[in-house]
């Protein structure tokens, strides 16, 4: 079987969209000539209309597209630098997001916001490095942090079909992911189901994008020790398939969750509400995430110093696992 | 569009926005609204110059841009007071009134925002071959948001056949002009080689002239015109500043600001008897109008996010 990466993932989901639906075009810095690979091709495609190459003006080519949608579009936005949203976050929070509710439901707002890159890039420091896929999720904008090359290309066409503004984060960590793919499989993957990585009995770790390699390893290490993982994808940061969750922690009682936001009101802790509210837990679970109000420092290590990893999802696991007493 | 029809649309904002000034009194209206009075002409007569498939992006002093786009009085009553019959179902309000079946994409309470969206709209009619105009109204004080001078360059850049409409009533809230543009407002236009024009905003025929020109430009493919329409804001920056006077401009500047009303400057081109028949046919417009707004239904509490997604179903 050929194998499909994740970044080819993503761009052949775009090209593909791109001529099955003459609405959808792309926008962003450097595009023509695919700087980030995501549009590679798609110029000498669907040529300068379809692949629109802007100027460093992230607040106004935001509300373009914005605008572009209102008259009828599917505008693709792409970010090559994730901080770059804290720059249009009123443009997609405070407008995008707000156009349906404000109007009466008289517009829709079918933008979709690729960052491929997201979350540390080793060595991009302080202002290129974050990862805001929580902060997203807290304003209700619909969020999806894709794991595999399948799921990159299936939530990435749902996304540019679905009539509302969505928010891929492509993970720096998950773009050279690669994988066997039947081609004629790819399919959309719907917005708000997640999946179960790997299937387990002894505790669940939702882990997302990138992390989930890590969640797999850790998996594999365990498996070693007699203890058995499942590993809870839930694709969607935003909404959150609670049910598909519920299912799994129904089967496992315990949760860990691995996430690549400051730990304060972030994604990590959302799960770990829902999980305080819902569910019937054997231990208390625990999250792993970066510290609160972290900063991507420069030097290497202590970049990785920050980022949660395999070493402390092991540590939570176990910790679960040995906490509780009634398994 | 006859001195007649420009007169009636003057008189019908400022009747309006004095009867939505007594429903802010009577709490009918609440959250207060920003009058639009004396700055009717600008909105008449750049509506006049545009065709029913033309689009606006409006502001938060926005009742008199949507009124003169044409939009039923009754529901924009309704819809300053929060009422299931309302523009927006009462899900908008006075800064977000929106009617898209007559080209109005949205009145914007944040200031300068609506510039590049009415740029990206005009450009994506424009690409499926349709030979609409966007006009984005602003005032004085959304000369200084970067979004907005980042979307003058992105519609001179591709031609984009979007008016800029600068409302110049001379104060961002209390802030006057002097004091807060460096340089001059056309200035900044020209700098992204779009022609700017510096026009009589009380003179609606002035300004239906100067649109009309700026329209039939842009249809032709010669891409954006400026217009800063020089005027003045007669009641206060928002009915807030009713209770809390506020101390920044004369009762000499606002007098001279009276001294050219628009409604006296239009009205002065009609026959006396003319002028009251039309005074006439807007007060029973809004006598009508307000009675149905009145006895329109709340909105039900339990559907309070209805509307938030536009594909809900993938909402759990």
């Amino acid at each position: 079987m050929p194998k499909l990466s994740y970044l080819k993932a993503l761009n052949r989901a775009l090209g593909d969209e791109m001529a099955a639906d003459p609405d959808v075009f792309v926008l962003g810095e450097d595009i023509r000539v695919a700087a980030s690979n995501l549009t590679a091709g798609l110029f000498d495609r669907f040529g300068a209309d379809r692949v629109l190459d802007t100027p460093l003006s992230e607040q106004a080519f935001t509300n373009f597209a914005t605008g572009a949608a209102l008259a009828g579009l599917r505008p693709v936005i792409e970010f090559q630098i994730p901080s770059l949203l804290f720059l249009v976050f009123e443009q997609i929070a405070n407008q995008a997001h707000k156009f349906s509710l404000m109007t009466g439901g008289q517009c829709k707002v079918p933008v979709t916001y690729v960052v491929p890159g997201s979350g540390s890039r080793t060595g991009w420091a302080g202002q290129h490095s974050d990862h805001p896929y929580s902060l997203f999720a807290h304003v209700g904008v619909k969020t999806v942090v894709p794991a595999t090359p399948a799921d990159a290309y299936g939530l990435l066409l749902s996304a540019i079909r679905d009539d509302d503004p969505v928010v891929v984060f492509a993970p720096s960590g998950a773009l050279g992911v690669r994988e066997d793919v039947d081609f004629s499989t790819l399919a959309p993957v719907p917005l708000g189901v997640g999946r179960i990585a790997r299937s387990g009995s002894d505790v669940t770790v939702v882990a997302l994008g990138h992390l989930i390699q890590d969640a797999l390893a850790v998996a594999d290490e365990l498996a070693g020790e007699g203890v058995s993982v499942e590993v809870f994808d839930p694709r969607t940061v935003y909404p959150l398939d609670v049910e598909g969750l519920a299912a799994s922690v129904a089967r496992t009682r315990r949760l860990v969750v691995i996430d690549d936001s400051n730990r304060s009101s972030g994604f990590g802790a959302e799960v770990l509400a829902v999980a305080a509210e819902r569910f019937d837990l054997a231990a208390p679970p625990r999250r792993v995430t970066r510290p609160d109000g972290a900063v991507l420092p420069f030097a290497l290590a202590l970049d990785r110093a920050v980022q949660p990893g395999r070493d402390q999802l092991l540590a939570a696991v176990r910790g679960v696992l040995t906490s509780g007493g009634d398994r | 569009m006859t001195s007649v029809d420009l007169y009636r649309t003057v008189r019908l904002i400022r009747r309006f926005e004095e009867r939505a000034i007594e429903f802010v009194r009577s709490g009918e209206i609440v959250g207060g609204i920003h009058p639009y009075i004396g700055e009717e002409a600008v909105a008449a007569g750049v509506c006049a110059a545009l065709r029913p498939d033309d689009l606006i992006t409006s502001t938060h002093r926005g009742h008199g841009h949507v009124l003169a786009k044409g939009v039923n009085p009754a529901r924009m009553f309704a819809e300053l007071m929060g009422r299931e019959s309302g523009l927006n179902k009462g899900r908008g309000g006075s800064m977000h009134a929106a009617d898209f079946g007559l080209g109005i994409l949205g009145a914007n309470a944040i200031v300068g925002a609506a510039g590049s969206i009415a740029t990206g709209a005009a450009w994506a009619h424009r690409r499926r071959g349709r030979d609409v105009v966007a006009v984005s109204f602003f005032g004085d004080g959304a000369m200084n948001e970067g979004m907005l001078l980042e979307a003058f360059n992105l519609a001179a850049l591709w031609r984009v056949p979007v008016l800029f409409v600068c409302e110049n009533n001379g104060y961002a809230t209390t802030m006057p002009v002097a004091g807060a543009v460096a340089g001059s407002i056309t200035g900044r236009a020209k700098a992204f080689g779009i022609p700017a024009f510096t026009i009589d905003g009380q003179d609606p025929e002035k300004v239906l002239a100067a649109t009309t020109a700026a329209a039939e430009r842009a249809r032709a493919g010669k891409g954006p015109t400026f217009l800063e329409c020089l005027t003045h804001r007669l009641d206060a920056h928002h009915t807030f500043e009713h209770r809390a006077r506020l101390s920044y401009r004369s009762a000499e500047e606002l007098s001279a600001g009276w001294s050219r009303d628009p409604v006296e400057i239009q009205g002065a081109r009609l026959a006396a008897a003319d002028r009251a028949a039309v005074d006439a046919e807007v007060e029973a417009l809004l006598d009508a109008a307000a009675g149905i707004a009145l006895g329109s239904a709340h909105p039900d509490p339990a559907a309070a996010l209805e509307y938030l997604y536009a594909s809900p179903e993938v909402m759990r």
